[in-house]
């Protein structure tokens, strides 16, 4: 090895400790690149490939009852390649020694042949036999959830029909990648299940022998869905089709379209910031080692080395920080979104998780890394080139202090000689103070980045579970019921109120955009569920008028008092211009509203409702489940309170892993920033320190020339990294927003100071590890070398 | 007749700091011969540092050209000057110059890794009696030891030139004078045409030659009928 090499070498070894404080923010950018593309490419995969091997269907169509002699029809249109008639339904479960009533939704499976389309892949047991109506396929997630195994037996109520199943094998499948049940807010594997029975069983106990109610269809590579939307929904139409759907609409796949949104936002947003940081931490260190071996790089050129000798032996040494830093960010990141894969394996019920992280992800962040580094290191070593050797060899001129304006002001202020000195040197450095700056309020903006979820999920809970949804339960039925239902409900055990409402599926239009919804019609004076302007001020849709959730209006352009297309899916399918009345705030779906009275003119009906809230005794809430359990028409019930428990539960871990990587990445960044700087900055002043030592000052007033200036400049980042917090938080909820959630934007104080109390905490640990070094200068050393 | 090694003509060195100008050098005549110990002796400021700095390749003048041997360094490129500096000349300053994280072995390398015919790194070592202190960093070593390792570094590429910058400025007399003998026994052992500055006017009395340095011209020229040994000076 040259000697210069290892040279290299030992200052890498001697600096080891800056080095490793840079190499870690490169090692969080490098890490947080991997994880987030590694995870969309193991999600997006993974997903691609279930599809594919379990056919999972591209257009989806439900009618009320269609005859199966339609299917050679529906095969005939352009670009169908497979068509899969099925009968679903919801059924009412009672699962033993559970009081809560359980909601399974029913799919009927060819019994002669394998599905065509949304295969369920056997994960446990066998198929059921054709000749056994009885016998289910559930899936696995609700088995585990009850410890269910082939064998096991539960009841069901099939259209008043109570019916005793028996599980004989357990499933999933690329339809319910994410399983919610029917107005659920999260999914409850306790408490909805998908039952496979197969297709004479299902049709006989739903009625629907030489009919179907659900379609699945597959198209040819390159067809686009719209044609075969609007034919299927044409030939649908006179069997009650509710509107054909692609992909992009499916319920489990939009989900999972939201999360990939959210991965591919947060690997363009994030890495950036940190390899911008890393790259200033080694301009700032390599400048100070340059500046420290100017008599060295004179030597060297003294010696014979070459300006490129020079200049390169520099950059390898920001070389060899991104090394570490790449490395560490490579092997935290594999493993990091290895198990994250896996957890969202877990959550997502996927049957395998096809985890690779290509070769060009880790060399694309190996090559950022060392990019960035390296242009970090490149000013100061292309200075270390330029550097005439014979005035290399001479001491550094004194840095020139101008008499400014500041100057008077801080005579005038009769400040101290330390707080002067403090504040000269941050003027007379103006681009490092402010970059060091810059890197500290990038670290308050993390955590506040972080944190604010916190806050924006509160508001969304209280808006959706405290100040709309304030029933106990919502029960929801498969058919709509007449108005009478709601006595009936009401002489349920222990039930205090129940209020009705109706829901009917429409296509919205405005010009070429539209939007497939349900509109809700609530009787006036309903208080159980509420629609709330975005004042949060109880609302009302006027007659003929419909109120639209802001983001629904923004989606389809409207605003209030603009006429939108409602076409409606139900009863006669007819289509009304109606006025957009006003705007709703709504964080969860996309909704909109109509006046209970209107809705029911609309549709020239007496009144109806396709579902009731109610509240409820809790003490009699055994008794009222086992009530409900025989209620036949009944698709779907919703405890509230149970929801937001589940909303929490899965939220709150989310968040809380979040909250801590970004306090940690926060922290990071602190200690990399602060800690480079006081170590440049004691470097730069030991000889001035050391001599005010000499002179009489204590330890501690030395001291707080070096913690002073890093602990001001960490104070003036705070207003800074609440700005940069607050526009990143901003970017997050529009990144994050999609048709199934919004992130509301709330920041609260509290936020901004739990920010800088952590920076500035950080900021100050990392000054006074520093500031130990104060205690070992050695003052006659000092004196006695040249500058 | 010695062979002409440096020959300068007119140089001068201005610093052009923006309000007034400083003439380092202000036309400087001199001839300087193969295997000649010459002391350059002066006051602070009288252009002394600042022509061997010109002669070594580090700087270059404003006016005037200079030679080595028969090559003009007057005009010479960048890469051209530090090939000069790599093949031929060798600098021992009064810090030492040594890179802290290196030990004197590895000091000296540094040139050896460069140089076309260089000794080996212990041989130098050995030449300035640091035979036993190889492999001690610079802060293991004393002033004189730092400073043999630092003579040892500039004769291990066997240079035609040595040239030395208060190469004593730093050091007591004992150690000084250990410095001074090094630097003697290469002169003669190798033929080493060797330029040493200093304030010290008593090393004078070793040179060959001895040239006054004034206000930036040589004021006066003495040539030594008799030299002293390194270790008869004491100061």
């Amino acid at each position: 090895m040259q000697a210069i090499d290892r040279k290299l070498l030992r200052d890498f070894k001697r600096l080891w400790l800056q080095a490793l404080a840079i190499a870690l923010v490169l090692a969080c950018g490098v890490a947080i690149m991997l994880t987030s593309v590694g995870m969309y490419r193991a999600l997006s995969e993974t997903r691609l490939a279930y599809y594919e091997r379990n056919r999972f269907a591209d257009v989806f169509a439900q009618a009320t009852r269609a005859p199966l002699s339609l299917l050679a029809e529906i095969a005939a249109i352009e670009g169908v390649l497979a068509v899969e008639p099925r009968v679903n339904n919801y059924a009412i479960l009672d699962i033993p020694d559970q009081i809560r009533t359980a909601v399974g939704l029913v799919i009927s499976y060819p019994e002669e042949a394998e599905p065509r389309l949304n295969v369920p892949r056997l994960s446990s047991g066998r198929w059921p036999d054709p000749l056994n109506p009885d016998e289910i396929l559930v899936n696995a997630p609700f088995a585990e959830a009850h410890d269910y195994g082939p064998g096991d037996r539960f009841s069901a109520n099939l259209r008043g029909q109570k019916r005793t199943l028996t599980i004989v094998g357990t499933a999933l499948s690329p339809e319910f990648i994410y399983t919610i049940g029917p107005g659920a807010l999260m999914p409850d594997n306790e408490n909805f299940a998908i039952i496979w029975m197969g297709e004479r069983a299902a049709a006989a106990a739903f009625n629907m022998t030489g009919a179907f109610n659900d379609l699945s269809l597959s198209l040819a590579t390159g067809q686009s869905e719209e044609p075969v939307i609007e034919a299927v929904d044409e030939l649908l139409a006179p069997y009650g089709g509710l509107g054909a759907f692609g992909r992009e609409t499916h319920a489990s796949n939009a989900f999972l379209d939201a999360e990939l949104k959210q991965l591919r936002g947060m690997g363009a947003i994030l890495p950036p910031i940190f390899f911008a940081i890393s790259g200033f931490l080694v301009s700032m260190v390599m400048s100070r080692i340059i500046a420290l071996e100017r008599s060295e790089i004179g030597l060297l050129k003294a010696i014979g080395y070459s300006d490129t000798e020079v200049c390169l032996h520099y950059l390898m040494l920001a070389g060899m920080i991104a090394l570490v830093g790449v490395g560490i960010g490579w092997i935290a990141g594999t493993a990091l979104a290895r198990t994250l894969a896996w957890q969202y394996a877990q959550f997502f019920n996927f049957p395998y998780v096809i985890f690779q992280v290509s070769y060009w992800v880790y060399a694309v962040t190996g090559l950022a890394g060392l990019l960035t580094t390296s242009l970090g290191a490149a000013q100061s070593a292309l200075k270390a080139a330029r550097l005439a050797p014979a005035v290399a060899m001479q001491p550094p001129a004194p840095p020139r202090f101008n008499r400014t304006l500041i100057d008077r002001a801080m005579a005038a202020l009769r400040l101290s000689q330390s707080t002067i000195m403090i504040l000269r040197s941050l003027i007379r450095w103006p681009v490092r103070s402010l970059l060091t700056t810059l890197g500290l309020a990038l670290a308050v903006a993390s955590v506040i980045a972080s944190l604010f979820m916190n806050d924006a999920l509160d508001e969304i809970i209280d808006m959706a579970f405290h100040q709309t949804n304030r029933q106990d339960a919502m029960l929801l039925f498969s058919e709509e019921m007449p108005m009478g239902t709601v006595e009936d409900v009401r002489t349920l055990p222990g039930v205090w109120q129940v209020e009705s409402q109706q829901m009917q599926p429409a296509i919205l239009r405005n010009g070429h955009l539209s939007k497939r919804i349900a509109i809700e019609g609530r009787p006036p004076g309903n208080d159980l569920s509420r629609v709330l302007d975005t004042k949060g001020r109880p609302v009302a849709a006027p007659p003929g008028g419909v109120l639209l959730s802001e983001r629904l209006a923004r989606k389809l352009a409207l605003e209030p008092g603009d006429q939108v297309t409602v076409e409606f899916l139900e009863g006669r399918r007819e289509i009304h211009e109606l006025t957009v009345s006003g705007l709703v705030e709504q964080h969860l779906g996309l909704g909109a509203y109509m006046s209970f009275d209107a809705l029911n003119a609309t549709f020239r009906q007496a009144p109806r409702l396709t579902m009731v809230n109610l509240t409820f005794d809790p003490t009699r809430r055994e008794e009222l489940h086992a009530a409900i359990k025989e209620l036949p028409q009944l698709s779907g019930l919703v405890e509230v309170q149970e929801n937001l428990r589940f909303f929490e539960e899965t939220i709150e871990e989310n968040i809380l892993v979040m909250n801590a990587i970004y306090i940690t990445i926060a922290v990071l960044i602190t200690v990399g920033v602060t800690y480079n700087a006081a170590r440049i900055l004691l470097s730069e002043r030991a000889r001035e320190l050391a001599s005010l030592r000499i002179l009489g000052f204590g330890r501690g007033e030395i001291s707080y020339i070096l913690v002073g200036e890093m602990m001001l400049v960490a104070l003036i980042a705070q207003p800074i990294g609440w700005i940069f917090g607050a526009w990143i938080a901003a970017a997050m909820t529009r990144a994050f927003t999609s048709d199934l959630y919004a992130i509301p934007l709330v920041l609260e104080p509290a936020t901004f100071a739990k920010g800088s109390l952590i920076v500035l905490a950080a900021a100050l640990v990392s000054v006074l590890i520093v500031r130990i070094r104060l205690d070992r200068l050695d003052l006659v050393a000092v004196m006695k070398t040249r500058e | 007749m010695a062979k002409v090694v440096f020959k300068t003509e007119g140089i001068t060195k201005v610093y052009d700091t923006g309000k007034i100008k400083v003439y380092a050098l202000a036309g400087v005549d001199l001839e300087l011969f193969e295997g000649e110990l010459t002391v350059l002796l002066g006051p602070s400021g009288s252009g002394k540092s600042t022509l061997l700095n010109i002669l070594g390749g580090l700087d270059r003048a404003t006016e005037g050209r200079v030679w080595f041997e028969d090559t003009e360094l007057t005009n010479m490129s960048d890469r051209g000057l530090t090939r000069y500096r790599r093949d031929h000349v060798g600098f021992v300053f009064q810090f030492y110059n040594l890179v802290p994280s290196l030990t004197a072995r590895e000091n000296v390398q540094l040139v050896t890794d460069v140089a076309p015919d260089p000794m080996p790194a212990a041989e130098a070592l050995e030449l300035v009696g640091l035979g036993k202190r190889m492999d001690h960093f610079p802060s293991e070593m004393s002033g004189g030891e730092q400073q043999r390792v630092a003579i040892a570094r500039a004769i291990a590429k066997r240079p035609e030139i040595l040239l030395c910058d208060e190469p004593t400025g730093a050091l007591d007399s004992t150690t000084g004078v250990q410095v001074l003998e090094a630097l003697r026994d290469i002169n003669e052992r190798f033929g080493t045409t060797t330029v040493v500055i200093t304030h010290n006017a008593e090393i004078q009395r070793m040179a060959h030659r001895v040239i006054f340095f004034q206000d930036g011209r040589i004021s006066r020229v003495v040539t030594n009928d008799t030299r002293i040994a390194p270790s008869e000076i004491a100061w």
